[in-house]
C-alpha cells in the first residue's frame, strides 16, 4: 500500500496538538518549536501532494485512502480521503497558512511589543492545530459523515481562540456570534445530509455516506430543489455569503492575528468548498434551480462588501469586509455553474486565501507595535517596516485584480463566466473592482506613506525575521500564480471538469 | 430450574452483592481517613466484576431465565456494563467527599441501587420490573438526603422521595391494569395478548400513559422533571451525577423494553405522545438552563433536555432508533459523570458552585480546564467527543422515521445548548480571578479524582472517535428488542 499521505497530513496536527498540550506549561519555546516543526512537515507534505498532482497531470480523485469506520446496518461510514484538482490547491493553501500562522504567532517577547502569542502559547498552538486538522480533514474527506466530523472540529476551536486571545473589547461577543452562526449553518446542512442518506437508501438501496456513491444516488428533482438551499446555505454561512456574513467581520476583528489568517484564509474557503462539494455536486438539479438566488446573494455581497470596506476606519474591519466581497466573488463564480466561472472560483479561493492571510499578518504586525488599527491614527509605516509595506502593497495589487498577480487569474474568469449567464450581474459586480482599488490605494497611502504621527514616533520598531519569512512566503505564492498560471489553472480545470460532468456537461 | 445460564444471567448482580457485603465487613476495621478505602474496594471490585462478567456472563441468544423473571440478552448486558462503569466512577468521586466519602453506607447504598438498575435493564416480568425499580430508587432517596446536617440535602432527599413514590404508584396502577387486561405479568406474554387485539387501542394508550408517568419521572422529562434541579443541587454531587446518568439510563432501558416489546401494536399513538414529550423536554430544559447561575442546576436542566434528545431515538421506533438511544445513553453517562465529577472536584477545594466561581479555572488547573472543555463540548454535541456522534445517530434515526419536525426542534435546541455550554467555558478559559493571582489558588486533584476523571475523558473521546465497537454493542442490544 502506498504511503497514506493524506491521513498523515490530516492527523499530524491533531497529534502535534495533543503533544503540545502535554508539555509543561512554562516550556513556551518548546511548544512553539513543536508547532513549527509540525507545520513545516505538513507544508512539505501538502506541497508534495500538490506537485505530484500537477506534474503527473492527474485528474479526478487521487491519493485515495479508504478505511471502513463503521459498517453496521443501517450505518456505513468510511474514512475515505482523496484530493482532486479543486481540493489539492486548498490543502496546500492550508499548509501555507498554517506555516505562516505559526511564524507570526511566535512573535516578539519584548515587553514593549508583545507581538504574537505570549500568554499560554501551549494552549494556543494546541487549539490552532485542532482547527488546522479539522480544515485538512474537510478538504480531503470524501465521506459526508467524516466531512461533518471535521467541519465541526474546525468550528469550535475558533470560539476559544478568539475568546481567549482575541481583542479585549469585542472578543466575547464576536466569538459567541461566530460560533452560533457557524453551528446553526452546519446543523442545518447536517439535516440535509441525513435526508440525502436516507433518500439514497430508498432510491438505490445503497447505504453509504460516501460522496462518490451519493453522486449516483438519483435524487429526484423535487428532493434536490427542496434540500439544496438548506445544504448550500448552511455551508455557505461559513463562506461568508450575504446576508449571513455578519459574523465574519466581527470575528476577523476580534481574533488574534494568526487566527484571523486562518479564519479568512482557509476557514471561509471551507464553507465555500463544502457548499460546492455537497450542495452543488450532490444536488446538481437543485443548484440549477436555485442558481439565480445564489448569484443574486453573491452579487450583493461583492458590491456591498466592497463599499462597506471602503468606509471603514479600522484596518481590520476594512480587510474583514473586503473578505466578504472577495468571497462573494467565489460564490458568484460557483453560482454560474459553467466551466469558466467555476475555474475562477477555484483559483480565487486560493488567491484570496493567501492574500487575506497576508493582509491580516501585516495588520497584526502594525497593531502589535503601534497599538492602534485606526487608519487615521496610522502613518509612515513604510519607513519603519518596509518589508511589511511591500507585502501589503503586493496583497493590495492582488486584491484589485492587477494582471501579473493571482487575483487577475482568478477574477477574470469569474466575470467572464458570470457574463455568459447574466451580463447584468457581471456589470454590476464589476463595480466592486473600482471600489476595491479605491480603498486599497487610499489606505496604502495613509498607513504606509503619510507622515508618521507624533504619537507613534520613537517606539515603533521593525518586524522580526520570522515575520519577514512569513510575508515572503505568502507574496511568493501570489506572484508565482500570477506570472505562471499554468502551475495552478490546469489542475483546477481538471477538477472543474468533474463538477461539470455532474452538472450534465452543460 | 437453576441452570448455568440462569446463573450467568445474574452473575453481575451476584458479584455486586458480594462487593457490598465485603464493604460492610471491612468498614468497621478501617479508622478515620482509612474509611474512604471503601471507595477503592467498590470501584476496584466493580471493575473486576465487569471483567468477570465479560468473560463468563455474556449472553448468547436471548433467553428467559429464573422462571421468566429475567431476560438474558445483549441489551441488558451492555447497559449493565454501563451502569457498573458509572457506579465505579461515582464511587471514586465519592471517596473524597467531605461528609459522605468516609461512610461505608454510602457505597453500600450505591451498590444496592446499582443492583436495582441492573435488574431494571433485564426484567421480563412486571413484578420483577417494579421490584427492581424500587430497589434502584429507595437507596437513591437515602443517598440524596445523605448529608443530614445540610438542609438542602435533606430537602432533596425528601422531595425526591415524595415525587418518586407518587410517580411509582401511578406506574404501578398502570402495571396492575396491564395484568388485569391480559391476565399475565410476563412482558412477552402481555405483548402477545395485546397484539392479538384483546383490548381496545384507547385503553392500551391510557395504560401506556400511566406507565409513562413513572418512567418519565425516572428519566426526568418534562412535565415530570420538577424534582431534578432541586435534587441535583441538594444531593451530594457524585450522587447527583449518578442520578442524572445511570438512573436516567435505567429508566430508558425500561422504556425501550416496555414500549418496543409490549406496545408495538399501538406505536402510532405512543410515538406521537413521546414525540411531543421529547420536543417539550428539549425546549423547556434548554430554555430554563439559560438563566441558571448555579452549575449543578444548569446541569440539571441540561440533563432534562438530553432526555429529550435521547427520546428522539425512541420515537423513531426502528432499529437505528433503539441502537442510537443506547449509544446516546453511553455517551451521556460518560459525559455527564465527567461534568459532575469536575464540579465535585472543584467545589471540594473552592467550596463554591456558581458558574461565576469557575473564573480562571484553566489557569488554576490546566488539566481540569481541558476536562471541562471535553465535558461541555461533548454535552454541546461537538466532535471529537461522544456527544456529537450520539446526536447525529438519534437525528439520523428521527429522519429515517420521517420525524423531520422533531429533528428540527432538536437542532434548534442544540444551538441554544451550545450557547450556554460555551458560556461556562468562557468562565473557565477567559475570565480571571479577582486579583489575577491564580497561581496561589491552585485546585489540586487527589488520586481518586484523577483516575475517575481521566477514565471518563478517555471514554468520552473514545465514544466520539472509535465509535464502531460501542455502536455495535448498542446495535446487538437493539436487535434483541425486535
Amino acid at each position: 500500500m502506498a504511503f497514506p499521505i493524506l491521513s498523515v497530513i490530516t492527523f499530524l496536527p491533531f497529534a502535534a496538538g495533543i503533544f503540545i498540550l502535554m508539555l509543561p506549561a512554562n516550556r513556551k519555546n518548546e511548544a512553539r518549536a513543536t508547532a513549527l516543526a509540525a507545520a513545516v512537515i505538513d507544508l512539505l507534505l501538502s506541497a508534495w501532494v500538490y506537485i505530484q498532482y500537477l506534474t503527473q497531470n492527474m485528474t479526478g480523485y487521487q491519493f485515495i485512502e479508504k478505511y471502513s469506520w463503521i459498517d453496521i446496518f443501517p450505518l456505513k461510514v468510511a474514512l475515505h480521503f482523496g484530493v482532486d484538482g479543486i481540493s489539492a490547491p486548498l490543502v496546500l493553501l492550508t499548509g501555507i497558512v498554517m506555516f505562516t500562522g505559526v511564524l507570526i504567532s511566535w512573535g516578539d517577547d519584548d515587553p514593549h511589543v508583545m507581538a504574537g502569542i505570549q500568554d499560554r502559547p501551549r494552549e494556543f498552538f494546541a487549539f490552532l492545530f485542532l482547527l488546522a486538522g479539522g480544515v485538512f480533514g474537510v478538504f480531503v474527506s470524501l465521506d459526508l459523515f467524516m466531512l461533518f466530523f471535521f467541519y465541526e472540529i474546525a468550528v469550535f476551536p475558533m470560539y476559544l481562540l478568539i475568546a481567549i486571545w482575541g481583542w479585549v473589547k469585542t472578543r466575547e461577543y464576536a466569538a459567541m456570534k461566530l460560533t452560533l452562526y457557524l453551528f446553526i449553518g452546519s446543523v442545518v446542512a447536517l439535516v440535509g445530509a441525513l435526508a440525502m442518506y436516507w433518500a439514497q437508501y430508498q432510491n438505490t438501496g445503497v447505504l453509504s455516506f460516501d460522496m462518490l456513491e451519493m453522486e449516483n444516488a438519483g435524487f429526484s428533482n423535487a428532493f434536490q430543489i427542496a434540500w439544496f438551499l438548506p445544504v448550500f446555505l448552511g455551508f455557505a454561512v461559513l463562506g461568508g455569503i450575504w446576508p449571513f456574513h455578519n459574523w465574519s467581520p466581527d470575528g476577523h476583528v476580534a481574533a488574534p492575528t494568526a487566527v484571523s489568517m486562518f479564519h479568512a484564509g482557509v476557514l471561509m474557503k471551507l464553507g465555500a468548498f463544502a457548499a460546492l462539494r455537497v450542495g452543488i455536486m450532490l444536488l446538481p438539479e437543485g443548484a440549477k434551480y436555485w442558481s439565480w438566488l445564489i448569484m443574486g446573494f453573491a452579487g450583493v455581497a461583492v458590491v456591498y462588501g466592497a463599499y462597506i470596506a471602503y468606509v471603514q476606519t479600522d484596518l481590520k474591519y476594512m480587510i474583514g469586509f473586503s473578505s466578504v466581497s472577495h468571497m462573494g466573488l467565489v460564490v458568484l463564480g460557483v453560482s454560474t455553474l459553467n466551466e469558466t466561472g467555476l475555474l475562477g472560483a477555484g483559483v480565487q479561493m486560493v488567491s484570496h486565501g493567501v492574500m487575506t492571510a497576508l493582509f491580516f499578518a501585516v495588520t497584526g504586525m502594525i497593531y502589535d507595535r503601534s497599538h492602534t488599527r485606526m487608519i487615521p491614527e496610522l502613518g509612515g509605516m513604510a519607513k519603519i517596516m518596509p518589508f511589511a509595506a511591500i507585502g501589503f502593497i503586493i496583497g493590495g495589487l492582488v486584491s484589485m485584480g492587477m494582471p501579473g498577480f493571482s487575483g487577475f487569474v482568478a477574477e477574470f474568469p469569474i466575470f467572464m463566466g458570470v457574463w455568459k449567464e447574466q451580463w447584468l450581474v457581471a456589470v454590476v459586480s464589476s463595480i466592486s473592482i473600482i471600489i476595491t482599488a479605491a480603498y486599497i490605494m487610499i489606505n496604502i497611502r495613509k498607513v504606509f506613506f503619510a507622515p508618521l504621527p507624533e504619537k507613534l514616533e520613537g517606539h515603533v520598531g521593525d518586524i522580526t525575521v520570522l515575520d519577514k519569512v512569513a510575508i515572503a512566503t505568502l507574496c511568493l505564492c501570489m506572484v508565482a500564480i500570477g506570472l505562471f498560471p499554468s502551475i495552478m489553472v490546469p489542475m483546477v480545470e481538471s477538477g472543474v471538469r468533474y463538477v461539470m460532468n455532474l452538472l450534465g456537461g452543460a | 430450574m437453576f441452570t448455568t445460564t440462569s446463573f450467568a444471567s445474574i452473575l453481575p448482580e451476584i458479584l455486586i452483592l458480594t462487593i457490598g457485603l465485603l464493604v460492610l465487613i471491612c468498614e468497621p476495621f478501617w479508622k478515620g481517613e482509612q474509611k474512604h478505602n471503601a471507595g477503592w474496594l467498590t470501584a476496584g471490585g466493580l471493575l473486576l466484576a465487569m471483567i468477570v462478567s465479560l468473560l463468563f456472563g455474556r449472553p448468547g441468544q436471548p433467553t428467559e431465565t429464573l422462571g421468566g423473571m429475567i431476560r438474558f440478552d445483549g441489551l441488558g448486558f451492555f447497559l449493565k456494563m454501563l451502569f457498573m462503569f458509572a457506579a465505579a466512577a461515582t464511587a471514586l468521586l465519592l471517596m473524597d467527599h467531605d461528609k459522605a466519602g468516609k461512610r461505608g453506607e454510602a457505597y453500600l447504598l450505591l451498590l444496592a441501587s446499582l443492583i436495582g438498575m441492573n435488574l431494571m435493564s433485564s426484567s421480563a416480568d412486571l413484578v420483577m420490573l417494579y421490584l427492581s425499580i424500587e430497589t434502584a430508587s429507595i437507596p437513591l432517596y437515602i443517598l440524596s438526603g445523605f448529608l443530614v446536617d445540610d438542609d438542602r440535602s435533606t430537602e432533596a432527599g425528601f422531595k425526591y422521595f415524595l415525587y418518586g413514590t407518587l410517580a411509582s404508584t401511578i406506574m404501578l396502577y398502570g402495571f396492575s391494569l396491564l395484568f388485569g387486561f391480559t391476565g399475565s405479568t410476563d412482558l412477552y406474554a402481555i405483548a402477545a395478548a395485546l397484539t392479538s387485539g384483546a383490548i381496545s387501542p384507547l385503553l392500551a394508550f391510557g395504560v401506556a400513559g400511566l406507565v409513562t408517568v413513572g418512567l418519565g419521572f425516572k428519566v426526568s422529562i418534562v412535565p415530570f422533571h420538577f424534582w431534578a434541579p432541586d435534587v441535583y443541587e441538594g444531593a451530594p454531587t457524585p450522587v447527583a451525577g449518578f442520578l442524572s446518568t445511570a438512573s436516567k439510563a435505567a429508566g430508558f432501558a425500561v422504556i425501550l423494553r416496555l414500549f418496543f416489546v409490549v406496545f408495538p401494536a399501538f406505536s402510532a399513538s405512543w410515538t406521537m405522545l413521546f414525540a411531543i414529550l421529547a420536543a417539550v423536554s428539549m425546549t423547556v430544559g434548554n430554555l430554563l438552563a439559560l438563566p441558571q447561575t448555579n452549575i449543578k442546576r444548569l446541569l440539571a436542566y441540561s440533563s432534562i433536555s438530553h432526555a429529550g434528545y435521547a427520546m428522539i431515538g425512541v420515537v423513531a421506533f426502528n432499529q437505528l432508533g433503539a441502537a442510537s438511544v443506547v449509544f446516546y445513553l453511553a455517551a451521556y453517562i460518560a459525559t455527564n459523570l465527567l461534568a459532575f465529577g469536575l464540579v465535585m472536584a472543584f467545589s471540594r477545594i473552592a467550596g463554591l458552585e456558581d458558574i461565576r466561581d469557575y473564573a480562571g479555572l484553566s489557569r488554576r488547573n490546566p488539566l481540569m480546564g481541558l476536562m471541562m472543555l471535553s465535558a461541555f463540548l461533548s454535552l454541546a454535541g461537538m466532535p471529537p467527543f461522544g456527544g456529537f456522534v450520539a446526536k447525529v445517530f438519534v437525528f439520523a434515526a428521527g429522519i429515517q422515521a420521517n420525524y423531520v419536525w422533531l429533528v428540527v426542534v432538536g437542532i434548534i435546541n442544540s444551538i441554544i445548548g451550545v450557547y450556554y455550554y460555551l458560556n461556562v467555558l468562557k468562565f473557565v478559559y477567559l475570565y480571571r480571578l479577582p486579583g489575577e493571582d491564580e497561581d496561589s489558588h491552585p485546585i489540586p486533584l487527589t488520586r481518586p479524582y484523577k483516575i475517575a476523571l481521566v477514565a471518563l475523558v478517555l471514554g468520552v473521546i473514545a465514544l466520539g472517535t472509535v465509535f464502531a465497537p460501542f455502536y455495535n454493542w448498542s446495535d446487538i442490544g437493539a436487535l434483541n428488542l425486535f
